[in-house]
């Protein structure tokens, strides 16, 4: 019996041989970029790969709470960058964005100095995910599931 | 044993401490059986979408429509359905999104754009995915109104990207402090709306060209290997650190809180029928204008 494909199904397996193809290939690039592509270094990659002060980089991660400390001349803030693994300490002369709070995400661009302290010149805050009304910030599940409880408790009653 | 209503609005994914262990009768998403209204509105709609697709493909045999005049025959009463259902459905959640959902905890009274920015997002990716499916249709099984739909859809489709776009740099000025960085995101959005672009030139070009209003089969190819984009658009914020944040809206619910997310499914379904629409509408102006030219052809052969 003669292995003959109808021209439908022949079309049918090139295309799907082509689609295969082209979607490997264009998850082997997406892979190889992995590093390239990362719009920010975080604190971990700024300890393990040995940034050199002076090249223009991107420090992302989550301002370290109760970090921020203002200078005297009232536009230099000081605050930490963490990953949970590393903390950088960082600096900015400027006007920061609405968003940039401790304990948030932060992008900042700048460069190391000598003494590995990083030098923003720019700051963008990163938001998360996560989007709540403001009555709930703040506020733990465990205090919110309380109140509920003793007003269903009280109308029971 | 008191009954303990657990709050529906907050979600584990929003990585606040939970009493999961409670005893509780609260709204449970019966999909998941988390008691997040959040996490039911995110599955009901995906259930309904994917019943939707399978409803579709079940019914409609793939060569039952390629006769034009029977499809226009269906394509002509359900278009003003689609149109006018999906504007109600429109106005009705940008109503509501901009009168009575809270405003959020950070970002105020930005976070709004969503109701906007995430149906543009899912029309512009959606619109490739339906070029590519199309195209296949049209290499494989050399459908015939295959290649006027990959034409027709190309056009809302870089519409719906560019809203995208656009909506998310307002949005990112004042959350981020930028219009624009070029973050995996971003990036491959707009990448995504200069094939588009492309895939329109391509496809208006080679048109006329005795392809019969249709795309010719190299744009079809085009369309197809354009494609590769859209999981690297899909999980750009997964591979990569990007300033974009991280996927809200997953198969195992919404980070979005239920009192923020609910309109939302109201313009996600009202900016897919109007997209809907759109692509009829075209459809039929190209099968129109095609039946057009070779009637004067016709008559100019005498």
């Amino acid at each position: 019996m003669a292995m003959t494909l109808k021209a439908k199904h022949q079309r049918l397996v090139l295309a799907l041989v082509a689609l295969v193809a082209l979607i490997g290939a264009g998850l082997l690039a997406a892979s190889a970029l992995k590093d390239e592509a990362a719009y920010f270094y975080t604190p971990t990659d700024a300890r393990t790969k040995g940034m050199e002060p002076g090249r223009a980089i991107r420090l992302g991660g989550m301002v370290v709470k109760d970090s921020i400390r203002r200078a005297p001349d009232g536009v230099t803030i000081r605050f930490a960058v963490t990953d949970n693994k590393a903390t950088v300490p960082a600096t900015f002369s400027g006007i920061a964005p609405d968003l940039f709070k401790e304990g948030t995400g932060v992008v900042a661009e700048g460069a190391f100095d000598a003494k590995g302290t990083f030098v923003a010149t720019n700051l963008l805050a990163k938001h998360d995910e996560r989007y709540m009304p403001p009555e709930l910030e703040g506020m733990t599940y465990d205090d919110k599931a309380r109140d509920d409880m003793a007003r269903t408790m009280t109308v029971a009653k | 044993m008191p009954v303990c209503r657990l709050p529906v609005t907050k979600n584990p994914r929003n990585k606040k401490s939970c009493l999961a262990t409670e005893q509780s009768v609260a709204a449970r998403c019966p999909f998941c059986l988390t008691p997040y209204m959040s996490n039911f509105i995110v599955h009901f709609g995906q259930l309904a979408t994917g019943l939707g697709a399978w409803a579709g493909v079940k019914t409609m045999p793939m060569h039952a429509y390629a006769n034009p005049a029977r499809f226009l025959s269906i394509a002509r009463p359900v278009t003003p359905w689609l149109f006018w259902g999906g504007l109600v459905l429109i106005v009705l959640g940008c109503a509501c999104g901009l009168f009575l959902t809270p405003a959020d905890y950070l970002q105020g009274q930005t976070v709004r754009i969503l109701y906007i920015h995430v149906p543009a997002a899912w029309l512009g990716m959606g619109g490739w995915t339906g070029i590519a499916i199309a195209a296949v249709m049209q290499l494989v099984w050399r459908h015939p109104l295959a290649a006027i739909a990959g034409r027709a859809i190309a056009a809302p489709g870089a519409l719906f990207t560019a809203i995208c776009l656009v909506t998310g740099s307002l949005w990112g000025r004042p959350t981020w402090g930028t219009y624009w960085q070029w973050d995996g995101r971003m990036t491959s959005m707009l990448v995504l709306f200069f094939l588009y672009l492309g895939y329109i030139a391509l496809g208006n070009a080679s048109a006329s060209n005795g392809n019969a209003g249709g795309v010719s089969r190299v744009t079809a190819i085009f369309g197809l290997v354009g494609a590769v984009n859209i999981p690297i658009i899909n999980r750009s914020v997964v591979w990569w650190n990007t300033l974009h944040q991280g996927p809200s809206i997953t198969l195992r619910g919404s980070s979005i809180d239920g009192a923020i997310l609910w309109p939302l499914g109201l313009t996600v379904l009202g900016f897919s029928l109007w997209f809907g629409a759109i692509v009829l509408m075209r459809m039929r102006a190209i099968l129109a204008e095609t039946k057009v030219e070779a009637r004067m052809q016709r008559l100019a052969r005498g």
